[in-house]
């Protein structure tokens, strides 16, 4: 589905962001990509849908090359990607209805967009993907109405809408209290099972990544270093990616280290026993 | 560096290093020798007997100025409507022209960061640089009295003010959400109608409203110049020495400029 080769971004003043990042996700992945803050995570997902113009690399999706596309083709490679944010990006002023429409910006014209005339079929798979996330009936609202995980659910219905191939998820879970990560995080892995979808999702939380994801990539300072299932994500390559830290210690105080990934999925559990 | 190590071993630390604090100090006494040459000029020019005699004068000139000739208030009706008519047609033309030039002036919409955004900048400079009063008197010149001429200086002058501030609010708009709109494969135009105009569109109707305002305000001059409105109305009374009129006339604009400015704070209210 996602084809990443040779990857490299250099940011203006030198400071290089990627280093020959190499990955490949099939479809109906959920990929999660770990790393400490500046390793690269947002930079990565933001070149495979070139927000951020990549210096060198090639990047495939769905077998159409995305790297060296014209004005007019990115946009329509862009339609097959759809994003969600950190802080949601939600435009505040539209309402819930509006801001899930925009998800269609690259398939309506101009005047069909400022008039708000959106195709019928458009309109009912909104109404449906609003339903589905939970939201029923908040159509009308406005979007700086709505809670933290509210508005993490419109900014899934709007990169939903767009029929995407592939999701690029950036720090979904950041702005949100446990229980509506998790929440958040459980209606990923849900839409992603349903269509099929290639998902990259950026995460600090590598406790919440390991309950939801099937794969984990630890990204340090542009390059991938370790590559594997959650279970495989031992205290070594935790410090590998992040650096020295008592790992277990942070995850599951009272158990002895001999898994830590184990321990860690039952402090998770542990926090969502509390959490309910 | 304010931060310095003392002989002792001790860490002090100031606010300003040595050359800050004597640039500073040479900053204010420039600005006290400013203040005194100021004071020399002013001097040299005013007669200080009439200065003596001026509150006698203002108390003299109320004098004539009361009882108000409540009768001229019949010639003043259609001057006032006038006056409205240009500063609400000059404040839509404006924003009319006004509106383009911010996109093309603002850093995150301009199409040609080379090229267009300077020559927009310097419309919006030389708009903003010459008053309406002096707009009028341009165009009154060039295309004769009358409320056109009028309604085109206010135009001419909302330009720069509404380009200004508009381009501002669109270089301070939340770039996350103008992302977002790109990310989902828009074109152009749509991230301007989706990702910027939404987030401008409150300080756009402020902006608006309150330019109405100031151009209820400067129209009521404008007559001087023989822009048409009451200003025309003004000068020809005191042509005349008709105080009683004037007053009448002061009146008039008062209630007007109170009503506008009622009107636009209910407006901005409303919007934000």
């Amino acid at each position: 589905m996602l084809r990443i080769r040779g990857l490299s971004k250099t940011y203006r003043g030198g400071d290089r962001a990627l280093d020959g990042v190499d990955l490949d996700v099939p479809r109906g992945q959920l990929m999660a990509l770990i790393g400490p803050s500046g390793a690269g995570k947002s930079t990565l997902i933001r070149c495979v849908n070139r927000l951020v113009e990549p210096s060198a690399g090639e990047i495939v999706v769905d077998g159409a090359p995305v790297t060296g596309l014209s004005s007019g083709g990115l946009r329509a490679a862009r339609r097959r990607m759809g994003m969600i944010f950190q802080e949601y990006a939600l435009v505040e002023r539209l309402t819930v209805m509006e801001n899930v429409l925009s998800g269609r910006l690259g398939y309506v014209g101009f005047w069909a967009s400022w008039l708000r005339r959106f195709p019928q079929a458009d309109v009912d798979e909104a109404f449906r993907l609003i339903e589905r996330a939970g939201l029923g009936g908040m159509q009308d609202k406005r979007a700086d109405e709505l809670s933290g995980g509210q508005r993490q659910r419109v900014g899934i219905c709007r990169a939903l809408i767009q029929d995407p191939a592939l999701l690029l998820v950036d720090e979904p879970t950041a702005s949100l209290d446990p229980k509506t990560s998790r929440q958040i995080m459980r209606l990923l892995v849900e839409l992603c099972e349903e269509r099929q979808l290639a998902a990259i999702v950026n995460i600090h939380d590598v406790v919440l990544a390991q309950m939801f994801v099937q794969r984990i990539v630890g990204l340090r300072a542009g390059r991938i270093v370790f590559d594997g299932p959650p279970d495989a994500l031992t205290t070594e390559t935790l410090t590998e990616i992040y650096g020295e830290e008592d790992w277990a210690a942070s995850s599951a105080p009272e158990d002895d280290d001999e898994d830590d990934a184990a321990a860690a999925r039952a402090a998770a559990l542990r926090l969502a026993e509390t959490a309910r | 560096m304010p931060i310095q190590t003392l002989p002792t071993g001790q860490v002090a630390w100031q606010r300003r290093t040595m050359p800050a604090r004597l640039a500073r100090w040479f900053g204010w006494l420039l600005g006290v020798l400013l203040v005194v040459q100021s004071w020399q000029v002013m001097n040299a020019d005013t007669i200080w007997e009439f200065v003596y005699d001026a509150p006698a004068q203002a108390g003299d000139l109320l004098v004539r100025m009361w009882p108000p000739r409540w009768s001229v208030l019949d010639q003043l009706w259609r001057p006032l409507w006038d006056t409205l008519n240009m500063a609400t047609l000059g404040t839509a033309l404006g924003v009319v022209l006004g509106v383009p030039v911010a996109f093309l002036a603002a850093r995150t919409t301009t199409p040609s960061a080379t090229i267009l955004r300077p020559i927009a900048l310097l419309v919006i400079v030389a708009s903003r640089s010459i008053n309406s009063l002096i707009w009028a008197l341009l165009l009154v010149t060039v295309m004769g009295p009358g409320v056109l001429a009028g309604i085109i200086a206010i135009a001419l002058r909302s330009i720069g003010f509404i380009g200004k501030l508009l381009y501002e609010a669109l270089e301070e708009t939340d770039a996350n959400q103008v992302e977002a709109i790109t990310a989902t494969g828009a074109s152009a135009a749509q991230r301007i109608a989706f990702g910027f105009i939404p987030q401008i569109m409150p300080t756009f109707a402020g902006i608006s409203v309150y330019r109405w305002d100031i151009n209820i305000r400067e129209s009521t001059v404008l007559g001087l110049v023989g822009a048409g409105g009451i200003g025309l109305q003004l000068n020809a009374s005191v042509s005349r020495l008709a105080w009683p009129e004037v007053t009448v006339m002061f009146a008039a604009i008062l209630c007007t400029v109170a009503v506008s400015e009622w009107v636009s704070a209910r407006v901005r209210a409303a919007i934000i």
